[in-house]
């Protein structure tokens, strides 16, 4: 009796959450009439709010600089991130634990203190309106490097010996030896850093104005915000549904991974 | 040999110069830059003009500064004990003997991964007053529409909603790893005790899952001093700025009217504040335990 209580509390609970998104998709292939209708199957399927959408704005292009972007930033994550934790955790050297301290420092610091000059750093550099401005700020963050601080430590010093005296240099102990030795911390990081930077909007819209090279959650807002969808319901979701797509399915698929390294990441701070 | 000991000497440093470099010119820089900015008039254009204390005056007389504070301390009020609640209430289920643990867990997740944007859009539609889903529904059962987006009393409520819907999934994973600690014997030595449901929870489940419940007052609190592109989108602050955030009002002054120096004493002031709620939050809670 009791467990089936939970049930209809757990099936509600999983409707809650699945439910508007079903509705979203569905919404996007019913005929304009019939969308906010609440029943899930549309009369007729049609991809015109679809067309529709593509023929307004450049949505591929903008899905190929967000994925260009967002793994130019991971990847530069997981090496910065892996160096410069490697040289925290294994290498003594002065200054060693004022580094360690300026890492937990700026990730207290509040981002609303830097937003202003950072965006004046741009105009300065002359960065505005480039991938250099999507990417270049990002390429570094702190709580990757902690994580792979930590990770490292947990690994054997012999691992490390062996390499020097076969005579590694330290690259190649960080990228050939410890590397394959730290599967789960490069998923745990490379998961949220291509998340958090595939899904980050207010900087893109301070720096980028040419839409040849907006991002995708930029486009699809300024497109929502800006009236060229006009009060079309099906266009509108059309759009956020393409800029959905890619995330879910890429967490249909490592939805684990997913769950561990954002629930891993919370638990640390 | 003399060189190899300076190679190895250098090498750390090699390492860890990039990060010294990022943090030096996107952080260090910045931080310095945006307290003389607070000093000072400018608008990018025209040369920097020193304006004293112009913009502290400023900011203690502005009416929107005070509004976006009065609306993420609303946001916050309504979002923090939402979250704990729902999150508690799910992950308790779910700790339960029940089977496809691990697709309702996914299920909950769901809005976690997905954009913002993507969420804010969602809702736009649920919201809407003469079509929306929400307002389907209550009509549905017999209720009345509410103005979801268009009622200044209620419009930053409905956000903190949409915003508990969007991230409490992450909470109730961490919750639920949280309870999983417990040792069950605890709850058995408590049972032959004759402890009630509520002595269980008060005095065993909560002790253990109080760290969980700081993060999520802390995340919560720092997210809603971060909100903006659920305004942004959704009603641009509006209706009578009952939905205008804190970084809503940074963006607005330092890109729409290019204030920066306004702009920059806005952030400094929303940046320390967020770091003595979460100092406060932190004595409180510890204190709790």
């Amino acid at each position: 009796m009791k467990k089936a209580l939970f049930y209809i509390i757990l099936v509600f609970g999983a409707l809650m959450f699945i439910y508007p998104f079903a509705w979203m998709l569905t919404a996007t292939l019913a005929p304009e009439k019939e969308i906010g209708n609440l029943v899930l199957i549309p009369s007729s399927v049609s991809l015109n709010s679809y067309t529709q959408m593509f023929a307004k704005i450049p949505i591929t292009r903008a899905l190929l600089n967000s994925l260009f972007v967002s793994s130019v930033i991971t990847l530069g994550v997981l090496v910065f991130g892996s160096m410069v934790g490697y040289a925290l955790s294994r290498l003594e050297f002065k200054g060693r634990n004022l580094i360690f301290f300026i890492i937990i420092f700026t990730m207290t610091l509040p981002f609303q203190i830097t937003l202003i000059p950072q965006y004046i750093i741009m105009v300065k550099f002359g960065w505005v309106d480039t991938y250099l401005a999507l990417i270049v700020p990002y390429l570094m963050n702190a709580l990757s490097i902690i994580m792979f601080r930590q990770y490292f430590k947990s690994l054997p010093q012999d691992l490390i010996d062996a390499a020097r005296i076969d005579g590694c240099n330290e690259l190649t102990i960080i990228f050939r030896i410890l590397w394959p030795n730290s599967i789960p911390a490069l998923i745990t990081v490379g998961i949220i850093t291509f998340m958090a930077s595939w899904n980050e909007v207010l900087w893109p819209l301070i720096v980028i104005r040419n839409e040849d090279l907006m991002t995708m959650p930029q486009l699809v807002t300024l497109f929502v915000v800006g009236g060229r969808a006009e009060s079309q319901l099906g266009v509108r979701l059309a759009s956020a549904t393409v800029l959905a797509l890619p995330i879910i399915v890429a967490y249909l698929f490592f939805q684990k991974y997913f769950i561990q390294s954002m629930a891993s990441t919370g638990i640390k701070e | 040999m003399e060189i190899n000991n300076v190679k190895k000497k250098i090498t750390p440093y090699l390492l860890v110069s990039p990060y010294l470099v990022h943090f030096l010119v996107f952080i260090a820089f910045p931080v310095v830059f945006s307290i003389l900015l607070t000093f000072h008039k400018w608008n990018i254009i025209s040369p920097m003009e020193y304006s004293g204390l112009n913009n502290y005056i400023r900011l203690f007389q502005d009416k929107l500064f005070l509004r976006s504070l009065l609306n993420t301390l609303i946001f916050l009020v309504i979002h923090i004990p939402l979250q704990i609640i729902v999150a508690l209430f799910l992950a308790e289920v779910l700790n339960q003997k029940v089977k496809l643990r691990g697709f309702f867990r996914a299920a909950f997740f769901l809005p976690v991964i997905v954009s913002g944007v993507v969420v804010t859009i969602l809702w736009e539609q649920l919201f809407g007053y003469d079509t929306g889903l929400l307002n389907r529904i209550l009509i549905f059962i017999g209720l009345g529409k509410v103005g979801w987006l268009v009622d200044p009393k209620i419009a930053m409520s409905s956000i903190a909603l949409m915003a508990t819907w969007k991230n409490v999934g992450l909470y109730i994973v961490l919750f639920l790893v949280g309870l999983q600690t417990v040792p069950q014997h605890y709850y058995e030595a408590a049972d032959l005790e004759g402890a009630t449901h509520w002595q269980k929870f008060r005095h065993i489940t909560f002790p253990m899952i109080n760290p969980t419940i700081f993060m999520v007052v802390v995340l919560s609190t720092i997210g809603g001093f971060s909100l903006f592109i659920e305004p942004y989108i959704l009603t641009g602050g509006g209706p009578l700025n009952s939905t205008l955030s804190a970084v809503l009002y940074i963006y607005k002054q330092g890109f729409s009217y290019y204030h920066m120096g306004y702009s920059a004493t806005l952030g400094l002031f929303f940046a320390l504040l967020i770091v003595a709620v979460v100092i406060i939050q932190k004595r409180f809670i510890e204190k709790e335990r």
